[in-house]
């Protein structure tokens, strides 16, 4: 009659054995002092960072495998040599020579061996892959090119050559300062052509996507799908191998998992923390958190082709009647920064010399008296459906807004559609206000400035003010054509004062970026462009 | 027999019809269009636009687009991921060995004690097991996954160290993928404790995603055998001095079960569902996280294909179960 009993004392025996067994067999692993596992947020797209747009893929693949012609210094938007030695731009800013560096090595990885070490034909390679159709790659994979295309490089070289093994030159359509950043980015990433002509030989040229050599600081030894990926360090890297011998990427797609695999030891690094996670993280003291404003700003554009936002006055003055700080507080949960200018602290030329317009409900309503609506109007606010980085929580913003202007005595309605039908609406200008941000793709200020505010941008929608200041344009379109990087500085820092007093946009904010390690983690440094670089990494002994 | 066995194959064509024009319909009814998504605020030219829903086949009206999907599938072509390029079945059938692992051993778990639940519940009927085992499954039953994931993983991978976070196995272990199963690859494998490192990592994952079905499952067999503990022949078991426990063993339970074995069966629908939030919780690499990111990247082929073939997998169980059914109890093969 009680043979229930046993059954349930023999299952609490079995878990228990289990448990017992399990917590004793730590110690037949092998401890790898010089393992580096990054809990990352998702799976890479794919291995070939020229496809992909997402920073997931950029870690994966252009950060650890990769190098470019020129690179951006780590932690920062200033860009340094690469591949290329050194470099010379011609005074009419439409030639670019590039002296590549010697006795750099590509991977022996896959079971190729290169045979030369990188020149001139591998960057023609990875080039006219992208921008010649009829080239044997262009369509392998059956995948775009989709950075190559917004940056619009197809239009911006006129033609790239190899005059010698180790130079290449490229000819640009137009002066185009910004295309030495782009050739930073990760689209620029080059790979082996030597391997590319086996791979094609082979009838497998898929493989160079799947499995690619390059002559970054780590190799890929193993991807297990959605799961784990594994890298070891480069042993003959140009710039001297890493001090990590293995780097693991553990694909955790939920932050708070993330949290518990930082906590229990299982990773030294995770990415995307919960906002609401980071006060305690930084209690924490086996936890170190860095922190670094992104390269972002999130905005409201007024749509100055539409009464009454074509009067300077009304835009000034709903920039006076809106309370930043408290937007800062609700919306980004202090993890944020108010912006004044359209650009962010992070980048070269911002003009810390902008004076923002200073939260004042009674100055405001004098202007709005002054534009010739004493008791205020009716408008709409449009606030995106989706979160992003720039901007947490569009809709409670609208809704301080929204609140801040009613005490102006404007009344504004919020709106919001679906995402892929936001993009198209504000892009046609059937909104009044707007809320929408940025992120920076190459750390050059003409990526925030003229393809935001400038009269073409107008035109083709990626200006949602649909303000097209004669001044402002002259400014960031002179900047384009000078390579002199103090002659650019000013004429940014001056389109920035124009663009504060002519007030298209109420700036809201900055965010900023967390990044919570284990304290062993020594050398780390974020990048501004929210990417995770681990070359120049190394792992305390303590741990 | 035959005939029932058709009748319910039947059945089956108008559901899977149903399904692929349902997951077909549901992701093309989602407001706004893949190519103006992928360009976010950078935006899309006409030019580019045109390319890409030339390359994505989204260029033709949706009935073309459906009729070619059908046409694929019918050769067996699920069509091909926008994101990795590669075919769906086989992204598909690379993935399904780790929610095949996960379910099989959720399921163990589900019936192994649910089953001895319902038992001890019924047997014990108003003492204070009873209260005890229905309170755990009235909790278990609506314990939403992604909390009860967290919170056995603060309780037994943060603070006791008991088991690992999350993952299918250790990181520093590098096992050859020979069947996709981890428990039988890491047996094959030399590697030292990668076994145990498996079962450790699969414990806590099994144990949420069976929660559920363990739940209904300890419901169901403790009231069906509450109702055949009430039939007269087990009264007559009883007067004739048979003990208590040979009556539950040998009498009571086959009759139970019959009821118990087509819940069983519902709850590979629950499983396979549950697997999805499971799986992103614990990074457990299989179609549910698989699915997970392609619907956050809008990678249509995979999202329909994914969805077909798991409509696919619950129809086939589904039928098994009722022809099963069929065998064991002969008055539903004569139903009309």
């Amino acid at each position: 009659m009680k043979k229930g009993i046993p059954i349930l004392v023999v299952v609490i025996a079995i878990l228990a054995a289990a448990v017992w067994w399990f917590s004793s067999s730590d110690d037949q692993q092998v401890a790898e002092a010089t393992t580096f596992v990054y809990c990352s947020e998702a799976s890479p797209e794919g291995f070939n960072p020229a496809f992909y747009t997402s920073g997931t893929t950029f870690d994966a693949a252009g950060r650890t495998m990769f190098n470019r012609l020129v690179e951006f210094e780590r932690g920062g938007t200033n860009v340094v040599p690469g591949l290329a030695e050194s470099w010379e731009i011609s005074d009419d800013g439409l030639t670019y020579t590039f002296h590549l560096r010697e006795g750099v090595e590509f991977h022996t990885n896959h079971g190729f061996e290169p045979s030369r070490d990188f020149n001139a034909e591998d960057v023609l390679w990875s080039f006219n892959r992208q921008m010649d159709e009829s080239h044997p790659y262009h369509g392998v994979s059956n995948q775009d090119y989709s950075y190559f295309g917004y940056m619009g490089m197809a239009d911006a070289i006129e033609s790239l050559t190899a005059p010698d093994d180790m130079t290449v030159v490229f000819e640009l359509s137009a002066p185009n300062a910004p295309f030495l950043a782009n050739l930073a980015m990760d689209f620029a990433s080059i790979g082996s052509a030597e391997y590319a002509d086996a791979m094609l030989e082979a009838g497998t040229p898929e493989q160079v996507d799947q499995l690619p050599i390059a002559t970054g600081p780590f190799m890929l030894t193993d991807y297990q799908q959605d799961a784990v990926i594994r890298y070891t360090a480069n042993p003959t890297y140009w710039e001297g191998a890493a001090d990590i011998d293995r780097l693991v990427f553990s694909i955790t797609p939920d932050a708070s998992v993330r949290y518990a695999k930082l906590r229990s030891g299982e990773c030294h690094h995770m990415v995307y923390p919960n906002p609401a996670d980071i006060a305690e993280m930084q209690d924490d003291e086996n936890i170190n958190v860095m922190s670094a404003p992104g390269l972002n700003v999130g905005y409201l554009a007024f749509n100055t082709e539409k009464p009454p936002f074509d009067n300077k006055l009304v835009r000034q003055a709903l920039n006076m009647a809106t309370n930043k700080e408290s937007i800062l507080e609700a919306v980004y949960q202090g993890a944020g920064e108010t912006a004044k200018n359209p650009i962010p602290p992070t980048m070269w030329s911002y003009n810390d010399d902008v004076v923002d317009y200073e939260y004042d409900p009674e100055g405001a309503r004098e202007l709005l008296a002054e534009a010739g609506y004493p008791n205020g109007f009716s408008t709409d606010i449009w606030a995106m459906p989706v979160q992003r980085p720039y901007n947490p929580n569009a809709r409670r913003m609208a809704e301080l807004i929204q609140s801040d202007w009613a005490a102006v005595g404007v009344d504004a309605e919020i709106v919001s559609y679906e995402w892929g039908e936001y993009l198209d609406r504000t892009s046609d200008g059937d909104h009044q206000t707007a809320m929408l941000g940025w992120t920076g793709d190459n750390g050059d200020p003409d990526n925030f400035l003229n393809t935001l505010l400038g009269c073409q941008a107008a035109a083709t929608g990626g200006n949602i003010a649909f303000w097209c200041n004669d001044e402002f344009n002259t400014l960031v379109n002179d900047a384009l054509r000078v390579s002199d990087s103090e002659q650019r500085t000013a004429l940014y820092e001056q389109a920035q004062l124009v663009f504060k007093e002519e007030a298209p946009w109420i700036t809201v904010a900055h965010s900023v970026v967390y990044e919570p390690m284990s304290p062993a983690v020594q050398g780390y440094k974020m990048s501004p462009f929210g990417v995770h670089t681990f070359y120049g990494v190394s792992l305390a002994e303590s741990e | 027999m035959l005939q029932f066995f058709l009748r319910r194959l039947g059945m089956v064509i108008p559901t899977f019809i149903g399904v692929s024009l349902f997951a077909f319909a549901l992701i093309h009814l989602i407001p706004g269009d893949v190519v103006t998504i992928m360009g976010g605020e950078r935006g899309v030219s006409a030019e580019t636009r045109a390319e890409l829903e030339a390359m994505l086949g989204l260029d033709k009206p949706l009935w073309q687009q459906y009729f070619i999907y059908i046409g694929g599938i019918l050769q067996g072509d699920l069509g091909t991921s926008y994101v990795t390029g590669k075919p769906v079945l086989s992204e598909f059938m690379a993935r399904f060995p780790a929610t095949l692992e996960l379910t099989l051993c959720a399921g163990i778990f589900a019936v192994a004690v649910g089953l001895t639940l319902g038992i001890l519940a019924a047997i014990r009927r108003g003492g204070w097991l009873d209260h005890t085992v229905m309170t755990i499954s009235l909790a278990g039953y609506s314990m939403p996954i992604f909390w009860w994931g967290l919170l056995l993983i603060l309780l037994f991978s943060v603070t006791l160290g008991w088991t690992p976070v999350s993952g299918r196995m250790d990181v520093m272990f590098w096992v050859e993928d020979v069947t996709g199963f981890m428990l039988i690859d890491t047996l094959l494998s030399p590697a030292k404790g990668a076994f145990a490192s498996a079962l450790q990592h699969l414990l806590l994952p099994a144990i949420v995603l069976g929660t559920i079905p363990m739940a209904v499952i300890a419901r169901m067999t403790r009231s069906s055998m509450l109702e055949v503990l009430g039939e007269d022949y087990i009264r007559t078991a009883r007067a004739k001095g048979l003990s208590k426990g040979r009556i539950v063993a040998k009498h009571a339970l086959r009759n139970a079960l019959i009821p118990v074995i087509t819940v069983m069966g519902l709850q590979v629908g629950m499983l396979l569902s549950g697997a999805i939030l499971t799986e992103t919780i614990f990074a457990w690499p299989g179609i549910g996280k698989w699915l997970i990111e392609a619907i956050n990247r809008r990678d249509y082929p995979v999202v329909q294909g994914g969805l077909l073939l798991i409509a696919t997998l619950i129809i086939v169980i589904n039928l098994l179960v009722d022809l099963m059914y069929g065998v064991v109890n002969p008055r539903v093969r004569h139903s009309k």
